[in-house]
């Protein structure tokens, strides 16, 4: 019987199958940043355990407010340094070289396919775009990754999503992922593995698979995952090019992941993503979607662009060719955080940041911050905010305040005329 | 052990997300004592206030369906072991909430929805209280001079976590 790409991972990396139905599974990488992590690190120093299970394997990162806003946050961050350096992590990204985590971490090469991977952040689920199992967890699970290297999953069931046919212009990962959450539901895929396949996924940059698989958490599921395939060896090979003697002998080690063709899929969901259209959300659930058409006109006070979800640099490159020359309404606010320093260093010297700046951006440095009302643009009591990230739940951005989820044409069109657009007529 | 059941506060909606339970604001707080003013805060609901006397009298929490979804936030769990409460009755749970409360030794148990309308059924009672007996499998409800029990479905892992006070004690005993 065949097997899918979670199942050939499973039970690949299978330690302990301690009761029917729960796997422990050895960990690849365990990824940390300031805000799930103390508690574990507090707890460990309290149990007289401050132990890390293999410094090489875990990463850590200061993201999620930075620089710190406050003596509290200030007192996170300082612990996860001290931590690091206490263990000897030495893929700790501090001020001057952090940011967000889901976009900071690929972009270093620490995910490849086949890998488990765990963080204290339920984003996590973006690294499968690499063929990879990434699951978000909770401080606890974090706490025994990072003193035991191993983490329990139920059996992994899979729903098989594809995204058949090509994006029309103007449609992005972004509008097919909340399409497909418009689908599923906000729980339809709980306790499952979101395996996006077709000729659209096939298509897809990494950027673009990494937004696809961001937001499988929104409809519940464990991770999204993506096959191994020539572009993620692309993506990959500066980093991998002394492990292997070719792309090709490198994409045929990748390609062993892949699921079977006579795999068992739970469900199989088809989506013809040739007549999509700009996806908005309008209520306080990410399954709550409608197309731009139906939302145009809304105004909004402040557009984010940013995040895990569309803070790349392909994010970056789409909506400054849409503000190219062009002001931003007089009615609204509008922020960048490109998502890493070397996103923010590339758009620099292509020229975007400029673009942004002409149209009125105020550009800030790579945070979570705004995304859960943390810092670095929290909205007021009654405020509406466009933005590029991956939750509208009531007062996620700041308490009272709506949250409309959207692609970066569509926030950048939003941008120009102070209430939402259909990004089209600008391309 | 943790004890399992009191008042009973019923939260009659789907899709409680965890940035309700505990707004992202109070994430800067580093030990799970402080969360503990914050409990539900921006959970609006009709008839529901967080800063009341019900909440601070409950011991067991009563909801729908997708409970606890969103983000990963273990404070979500610890914000209600901090106000004694332990166990969380649901139709269904997000995954990342649910494993949460059983990696710290509490219960987030799953009923159908027939089942659990039976609990709902003792919402309106202002002296309702239920009782849990995790190795029993057995929920007992109590109120308005009515008393029934049903039982539930757990699965044996999650059983042990309780049973060993969470999944840190357990995996560090064998792995």
């Amino acid at each position: 019987m065949g097997m899918t790409i979670a199942e050939k991972i499973f039970a690949s990396h299978l330690v302990d199958e301690p009761f029917q139905g729960t796997r422990v599974l050895k960990l690849d990488v365990v990824m940390c940043h300031e805000i799930t992590t103390p508690i574990a690190i507090a707890d460990l120093i309290a149990r007289g355990k401050d132990r890390v299970f293999d410094s090489s394997k875990i990463k850590a990162v200061i993201d999620h407010v930075t620089p710190s806003k406050d003596s509290k946050t200030a007192t996170q961050a300082k612990m996860l340094r001290d931590w690091a350096r206490r263990h000897n992590i030495k893929d700790f990204f501090d001020i001057g070289a952090n940011g967000v985590c889901h976009a900071l971490f690929p972009e270093k090469g620490f995910i490849r396919p086949g890998y488990t991977v765990i963080m204290g952040d339920s984003h996590t689920c973006t690294h499968g775009a690499f063929g990879a199992f990434a699951a978000g967890v909770g401080t606890t699970d974090l706490e025994v990754g990072i003193l035991k290297g191993v983490c329990a999953f139920r059996e992994p069931k899979t729903i098989r999503v594809n995204l058949n046919g090509k994006l029309p212009k103007g449609v992005y990962a972004k509008d097919a992922i909340l399409h497909v959450i418009g689908r599923l539901g906000v729980n339809g895929a709980t306790d499952r593995v979101i395996e996006f396949r077709g000729e659209a996924v096939d298509a897809m940059t990494m950027e673009s698979r990494m937004t696809l698989c961001n937001m499988a958490i929104e409809a519940g599921g464990t991770s999204g995952i993506c096959m191994p395939d020539s572009v993620t060896v692309d993506y990959l090979w500066p980093f991998i090019s002394q492990e292997y003697a070719s792309k090709e002998a490198a994409l045929a080690e990748f390609k062993k992941w892949c699921s079977d063709e006579d795999a068992i899929y739970e469900r199989v969901v088809d989506l013809d993503v040739s007549g999509l259209e700009p996806a908005v959300t309008f209520g306080y659930k990410p399954d709550q979607v409608k197309s731009i058409t139906e939302m145009a006109g809304t105004p909004v006070d402040q557009v984010y662009l940013g995040s895990c979800t569309n803070g790349r640099l392909e994010d970056l490159r789409v909506a400054a060719s849409i503000l190219k020359g062009k002001k931003i309404a007089p009615t609204v606010r509008a922020i960048l955080s490109p998502a890493t320093p070397k996103i923010y260093s590339d758009a620099l010297h292509e020229g975007l940041i400029d673009i942004f700046m002409e149209a009125g951006f105020c550009v800030t440095n790579p945070t979570c911050g705004a995304c859960l009302g943390m810092s670095n643009g929290v909205l007021a009591e009654g405020e509406v905010c466009a933005s590029t990230t991956n939750r509208n739940f009531m007062g996620r951005m700041g308490k009272g305040g709506m949250v409309h989820l959207m692609s970066p044409a569509t926030s950048a069109a939003t941008a120009i005329e102070g209430k939402m657009a259909d990004p089209r007529k600008y391309l | 052990m943790k004890t399992f059941g009191g008042p009973a506060l019923f939260l009659d909606r789907s899709d409680i997300n965890t940035d309700e339970i505990i707004p992202a604001k109070y994430l800067t707080e580093i030990t799970k004592e402080d969360l503990k003013p914050y409990i539900l805060e921006d959970l609006k609901l009709p008839g529901f206030d967080p800063k009341g006397e019900k909440i601070k009298a409950s011991r067991v929490v009563v909801s729908r369906s997708n409970f606890g979804c969103g983000s990963s936030r273990e404070h979500a769990p610890w914000v209600f072991e901090v106000n004694d409460i332990n166990v969380v009755i649901a139709e269904s749970f997000a995954r990342i909430f649910r494993q949460n409360m059983f990696n710290c030794g509490m219960a987030a148990l799953e009923l159908p929805k027939e089942t659990l309308d039976v609990l709902f059924g003792y919402a309106g009672f202002a002296d309702t209280a239920i009782s849990v007996d995790i190795e029993g499998q057995k929920i007992s409800v109590r109120g308005g001079g009515k008393e029934e029990s049903v039982s539930f479905e757990i699965s044996p892992f999650d059983k042990a976590l309780v049973l060993a006070g969470g999944w840190v004690d357990y995996a560090d005993s064998k792995y």
